[in-house]
């Protein structure tokens, strides 16, 4: 009897999507409590419709309910200003699986603009996260943020004017991040402590850094390894460093392109780096203390090869680079290495080969030790690694990622 | 932690004096069927958990307890209170939340005592373990404190508080939405409660232990002679490396522990936490953005204005605040206390 029971609200369950409603949102009133309630009351399946206006909100947004869409009509029409915020450590919260954002833009959040967490497949589309006041210390972290989570599909979006990284995936596995504009954030992209991302077709210019692939101690997910970057367009990153000191961007030259520190099986192709003042790629060990014997603070295993350079490298705003440029003829060459290959952990120290393969013209900084002064190395040009070092496979997201084949369509105001 | 704020606690005891008393009989019985309904009643009182309209004169199987430590909400007093049916009972757990059964709920008043002695309710938050894990509602009382209503939403309310000096606070109080909720009481993504646990429950606040107050009342088992304890973060015998890492416990580490909403920083605060750089010890920032004041790591020993951890604790900001929710105050007293522990610590 029981059993029969249950095989009933399993029927029931598995009918439901089709009885999926839209939820519709105005302006008008208080827009906190419009569009809290709609994320709460919202059941699986649901569609939240923010129709065309401003939303002024106090506080915090959070979405707990899993396979909820909420749709606006337009980055430039649906925009939730959070200007007055005084709660909350992000514009919108998500911690539900199967949730797609998109046609709306999240303006002036006191900390980050959308954080999911710990969620499985979670999408972005055509959704823009703004600082409207341009580049200032003050302003939130992280634009569109994904942390601890599985399928993470981000594309078609806009992040301006964060203190941190614009788009930032950290801790997280089976990432995509595509067709993005990126502009006068510290960092653009950011794919932090995670393992297989392509980010690609991307725009990411005026930053500080254009993107960056790190792998920092301390934190329960580590060892983050296979990442394709390819197909972007990485100009122009010369925006003043803003970040807060202490923050690991904080020591992000001026005019990087991008960054591989201490990750793993990270190949970089078909990109087209330009007026990058600093540098247009590095690949270096992390240098700060630490004491977490799980940590490897080297880069392994890195391909960079078929980028397109145009000039770059001939202001370098870290310590020595002036005059690295002078030695090398007015610019640095594309690829700079720091050239470390042991580190030391709990007294004891480690050695391995960092395989680093590149087909451009390359120099080392010719320190051994993560973590050395690089003033103290001996720079020397650099040589690719003679062997192959297999890519990574594409990354593919599950069929039922929500938004895949869902390109923005506006909901028309009278729906 | 109402035995520490002795003129609401009076006040509590005469609105129970004052207030309709039921008729004679057996007292009402709480209802159970309200607390398990799927849609939750409109009105606070229809769940029968207590038999004054005041809410303080609790029914039968409805016990008040104290904490060792309590989370600070901008100097609000509380009152909690337990419920757990007939038949069922919680079964003692050494570590982390007691193993309380389906079927329970666990009431907390917040309000403020006015300068007349009376009462202020704001808010009355219920968790209820329901068959499929628990739900957090808020109910906020009215202007004059005669009703409590369900705002799954929250709400914003102007509060006249006052610190722990007496000194008048124009609070813009926050009553959470059930999301927010779960902001803090989330394991592994799951609802759960926060304050009853053992270690937090064994403190000698009425001359005799909560423990012992709810075994006594039939509503615990497996009690041992000797359970786990954390101290009250407030008692200046206690050393102060064990009064910081209370308080933590019970004001960040829901958040900040392995399974919690904060995991990701790796920053972890709670009781068990080994001292080291899992507790902020010479531990750089992950995401905290401005939130780092600038400083470079959550803990340097010695140095109280290296430490990121007071800055977020000394600040009211929102965005650099911490803890996120709940807080719109600075918590002097432990700003204070945690500011010496860093002070004292050994480089």
């Amino acid at each position: 009897m029981i059993k029969s029971l249950t095989l009933t609200a399993a029927l029931l369950l598995s009918a439901s999507p089709a009885l999926a409603r839209t939820i519709h949102v105005t302006a008008e009133g208080d827009a906190y409590e419009n569009i809290q309630m709609a994320l709460i009351e919202a059941e699986e399946g649901d569609t939240v419709h923010l129709a065309a206006g401003t939303y002024n909100l106090m506080d915090g947004l959070s979405l707990d309910v899993d396979e909820v869409t909420v749709r606006g009509d337009g980055p430039d029409r649906t925009v939730l200003t959070f200007k007055d915020q005084s709660g909350a450590g992000e514009g919108l919260l998500i911690t539900s699986d199967g949730v797609l954002v998109t046609g709306l833009a999240v303006e002036d959040t006191k900390g980050d603009g959308i954080k999911a967490k710990g969620v499985d497949r979670f999408t972005v589309d055509n959704v823009r996260v703004e600082w409207t006041n341009g580049p200032d210390p003050e302003n939130g972290a992280y634009g569109l943020y994904p942390v601890e989570s599985t399928n993470i599909l981000i594309q078609n979006s806009e992040v301006i004017a964060c203190s941190d990284a614009g788009v930032y995936v950290g801790q997280s596995d089976n990432i995509v991040v595509r067709g993005n504009r990126v502009s006068y954030n510290v960092a653009g992209i950011e794919i932090e402590n995670s393992t297989n991302a392509d980010v690609y077709d991307n725009l990411a210019w005026q930053n500080t850094g254009g993107v960056l692939v790190f792998d920092l101690p301390n934190l329960p997910k580590m060892g983050g390894h296979s990442t394709r970057i390819f197909d972007n367009v990485i100009v122009n990153n010369n925006t003043p460093n803003f970040a807060s000191i202490g923050n690991i961007v904080q020591e992000l030259p001026v005019g990087t392109g991008m960054i591989i520190m201490a990750n793993r099986n990270v190949h970089v192709f078909d990109n087209f780096f330009d007026g990058n003042d600093s540098a247009q790629v590095m690949v270096i060990s992390y240098t700060r203390p630490f004491e977490d014997e799980n940590y490897n603070p080297l880069p392994r295993d890195v391909v960079v090869r078929d980028n397109v350079y145009g000039t770059g490298g001939s202001d370098p705003s870290f310590p020595g680079g002036k005059e690295l440029a002078a030695a090398f003829g007015g610019a640095i060459p594309p690829i700079l290495l720091d050239g470390a290959d042991t580190y030391e952990v709990g007294g004891e120290t480690r050695s391995e080969p960092v395989r680093i393969v590149f087909d451009a013209p390359g120099i080392t900084m010719g320190i051994d030790r993560a973590g050395q002064d690089r003033m103290t190395g001996t720079i020397a040009p650099a040589v690719s690694y003679d062997g192959e070092i297999p890519e990574p496979s594409p990354v593919v997201l599950p069929a039922n990622q929500p938004g895949m084949d869902d390109r923005p369509t506006q909901i028309a105001a009278a729906d | 932690m109402l035995s520490r704020f002795p003129r609401l606690a009076a006040v509590l005891a005469g609105a129970a004096l004052l207030s309709f008393a039921p008729p004679g009989g057996p007292i009402a019985a709480v209802n159970d069927a309200a607390l398990m309904a799927e849609r939750a009643p409109r009105d606070f009182a229809d769940y029968g958990l207590f038999l004054d309209a005041a809410m303080t004169q609790p029914a039968g199987r409805v016990v008040k307890y104290d904490l060792n430590s309590a989370l600070f909400s901008d100097y609000a007093d509380k009152a909690r209170y337990i419920y757990v049916p007939e038949g069922k009972t919680i079964s003692y757990t050494e570590e982390g939340v007691l193993d309380i059964p389906v079927g329970s709920a666990i009431v907390k008043h917040f309000g403020f005592t006015r300068a007349d002695g009376s009462i202020d309710m704001i808010e009355t938050r219920l968790l209820i373990h329901q068959a499929d894990g628990w739900t957090a509602l808020p109910y906020v009382w009215d202007a004059n404190d005669t009703k409590a209503m369900l705002k799954k939403a929250g709400a914003r309310v102007d509060v006249e508080g006052r610190n722990a000096k007496g000194v008048p606070l124009a609070l813009g109080w926050r009553v959470p939405n059930v999301n927010q909720c779960k902001g803090c009481h989330s394991v592994d993504g799951e609802m759960m409660p926060i304050g009853p646990k053992a270690r937090n429950l064994s403190g000698d606040v009425h001359g005799t232990n909560d423990l012992q107050i709810l075994a006594g009342a039939g509503l615990l088992t497996g009690m041992p002679d000797d359970p786990a304890h954390m101290p009250n973060w407030e008692d200046e015998t206690v050393p102060v490396d064990r009064r910081a890492r209370a308080y933590l416990d019970v004001n960040c580490g829901h958040c900040h522990n392995p399974a919690g909403p904060a995991s990701n920083s790796g920053l972890f605060l709670g009781w068990d936490a080994e001292t080291g750089p899992q507790i902020g010890i010479g531990k750089g920032p992950v995401a905290a953005g401005r939130g780092s004041g600038g400083r470079m790591v959550s803990i340097d020993p010695g140095n109280p204005d290296g430490s990121i951890l007071l800055y977020r604790v000394e600040s009211t900001e929102p965005g650099v605040m911490m803890p996120e929710l709940a807080r719109t105050q600075r918590h002097d007293e432990a700003a204070a206390l945690l500011r010496a522990w860093i002070a004292d610590m050994e480089m």
